[in-house]
Order: C-alpha cells, then sequence, then structure tokens
C-alpha cells in the first residue's frame, strides 16, 4: 500500500460476527456419514408408508415415528428435480462460477438430496435430468458428503415430469 | 432395532464477514484513531459525545462539529472478567469499563488492564495504551491502563 493510500479517511468497518460451534451429528446423521466414507448410500424407510428418507435424520418428520430399521442402500444416480445457477461469489465456496446447485432424486429415495453439477454447461442443465456422482479419489476420503465431488449428466432420456413431480 | 454408534462431531463456524460504510462522522471518528487520536462530536449546546454520534439522541438533529478530546479520562463504570473469551480485548483477567475522557460528556466503552479486580475502582484515571500500527479501529486502542 503506497503513503497516499494509508492516508485516505478510514471510509469502512469490517464487522464479522463469529459463532464457533460444535455440531453433533446425532446416531442416525453419523451412520449415513460414516457410510459416505466407505462410498456407500444409505437411505432409511418410513415404518408407516415405507418412503425412502435420504439422507435420514432418524425419524419421520410427517409420522413422528422413529425410522429404526435396516437402512436402504440407493445408488450414486438419480434425477435433477430442480436447480439453481450461481453467479455470484461467496467467499467460503471454492467452485468456479457459474454453477448449478442441484437437487437430486437419487434413485430409489423419497427425498432430495442438494448437490453441485459437473461438467455440464449451465445452458444444459434442466429439471428431470438424469445424472450420477463423481467420487473424489478413495484415498481422500472422508465420513462426509464432500466425497461426491459433484454430479454430471449420464445421457440417459429425461426421467417424465410424472414421476418426480411429487418430490419437488 | 437401532444401533448404537458414536455421534460424530464436527467443529462448525458461523461467520457473517459484515462490513459497514462509516460515513463522515464515524469516519472521522475511525480516521482519528488511526493518527492515535480521539474525537467526539460536539452539539450546539457544547457538549461533547465519544463515541461520536451522528444524531442527537434527545433531538434527532445531525451533528457534524468534530473536536479531539484527551486520551485519558475517569472511570464512571466497570466490571472485571475473570475468565477473557478468546475474542475478548485481553487474554488476561481485566475490567470492560465506562470511561469518560478529560473533554467529553460521555463514556466510552473499552477495557482497563488494571491488573487487579482490586485495583480497579469507580472514579479511578486512565490512559489509552495505543498499539503500534493503528489500522483506523476501536482496536488501536489494545485498552487503557491506570494512570
Amino acid at each position: 500500500m503506497s503513503e497516499s493510500e494509508e492516508r485516505k479517511p478510514v471510509e469502512v468497518l469490517r464487522t464479522p460476527v463469529v459463532l464457533d460451534y460444535t455440531y453433533s451429528a446425532g446416531q442416525s446423521s453419523s451412520r449415513h456419514l460414516r457410510a459416505f466414507g466407505k462410498g456407500k448410500l444409505l437411505g432409511q424407510r418410513c415404518p408407516v408408508d415405507g418412503r425412502v428418507y435420504f439422507p435420514s435424520r432418524g425419524s419421520c418428520p410427517q409420522h413422528g415415528v422413529p425410522i429404526e430399521g435396516e437402512p436402504v442402500e440407493l445408488p450414486d444416480r438419480g434425477t435433477i428435480v430442480t436447480y439453481s445457477v450461481n453467479r455470484v461469489p461467496s467467499e467460503n465456496i471454492d467452485l468456479e462460477l457459474p454453477y448449478a446447485a442441484i437437487q437430486v432424486l437419487l434413485d430409489g429415495a423419497d427425498t432430495i438430496l442438494f448437490h453441485v453439477l459437473g461438467e455440464s454447461s449451465i445452458d444444459d442443465v434442466h429439471m428431470g435430468m438424469r445424472v450420477e456422482a463423481v467420487w473424489k479419489p478413495e484415498e481422500e476420503w472422508d465420513d462426509s458428503v464432500a466425497n461426491i465431488r459433484y454430479f454430471r449428466p449420464t445421457g440417459e432420456p429425461d426421467t417424465p415430469f410424472d414421476q418426480y413431480k411429487e418430490h419437488i | 432395532m437401532p444401533d448404537v454408534t458414536h455421534s460424530l462431531t464436527a467443529a462448525h463456524q458461523l461467520a457473517y464477514t459484515y462490513k459497514r460504510s462509516l460515513g463522515p462522522v464515524l469516519g472521522r471518528f475511525f480516521t482519528g484513531l488511526r493518527d492515535k487520536q480521539i474525537h467526539g462530536v460536539r452539539r450546539a449546546d457544547g457538549k461533547v459525545f465519544v463515541p461520536p454520534r451522528e444524531y442527537d439522541p434527545e433531538t434527532g438533529d445531525a451533528m457534524e462539529e468534530m473536536v479531539a478530546v484527551a486520551d485519558a479520562g475517569v472511570v464512571v463504570s466497570w466490571a472485571w472478567v475473570k475468565e477473557p473469551r478468546p475474542s475478548q480485548p485481553l487474554a488476561k483477567p481485566f475490567a470492560y469499563a465506562l470511561i469518560r475522557l478529560d473533554d467529553a460528556d460521555t463514556p466510552l466503552l473499552h477495557a482497563v488492564d488494571a491488573g487487579s479486580e482490586a485495583a480497579m475502582s469507580t472514579g479511578m484515571r486512565v490512559k489509552a495504551r495505543w498499539i503500534d500500527e493503528p489500522a483506523g479501529a476501536i482496536t488501536d486502542i489494545a485498552c487503557f491502563e491506570p494512570g
């Protein structure tokens, strides 16, 4: 910084607000996250109506009952049910702009997974688009959804709207 | 049947990286701190507000006349902090104090490094301890100290 810049009047004040938490995932999410660490996607089935929650929080928000049955292993591919193109930079998101934030309905699941789209132009992203997960190299895996780097188009025909309209 | 597992935990920081535009009155205050000077704003009747306010809290009239005040004054109220938290001004026990600087009519909140609670008293005189390279922030004053 030059001497003249240093002497400019102070016009802006940085006033960050910082809250430090220790987040505890709980049993159900811990199991789900540990499965990610093994490259598996685990959902859970509601005992009342059989809907498959992914990720599961251990209880069904619709029926208010615990979800305790065997986990349901899901494939790492599905359908984009909705998306949003992001053109605004953010300090904590390390992605090249613009990118598409997508909501993916995995095949066999009844709830959606929030992720990003890669290997595709934002001009091509659309509802019903078939996508598959692109994983990080296994040596970089953690107990984290970030083991999936992004989803990319599979090139399969689109899923008809009627098949996912209940899941948007 | 639930299989009992240990819950995963992770550090999670929620942070808002706010910046605010200061405007002419507070801008002058923070620019002054960079020069190791404290400024207040003078109302028409002569009352000096430190830290400066942009508007008279009683009438709502704009106030613009900036005046330099002393960097020493009197403690008018205080609270002792036995176990400082990481974000607080000093790492060792200190007092948060309302300090009425000489030439000012309203008190400024800052930290006092008195060494011990017993050394603190209402009415005691304190003086600003400035950091070596002020940047235009309230933290340009490291704290106040007795004297």
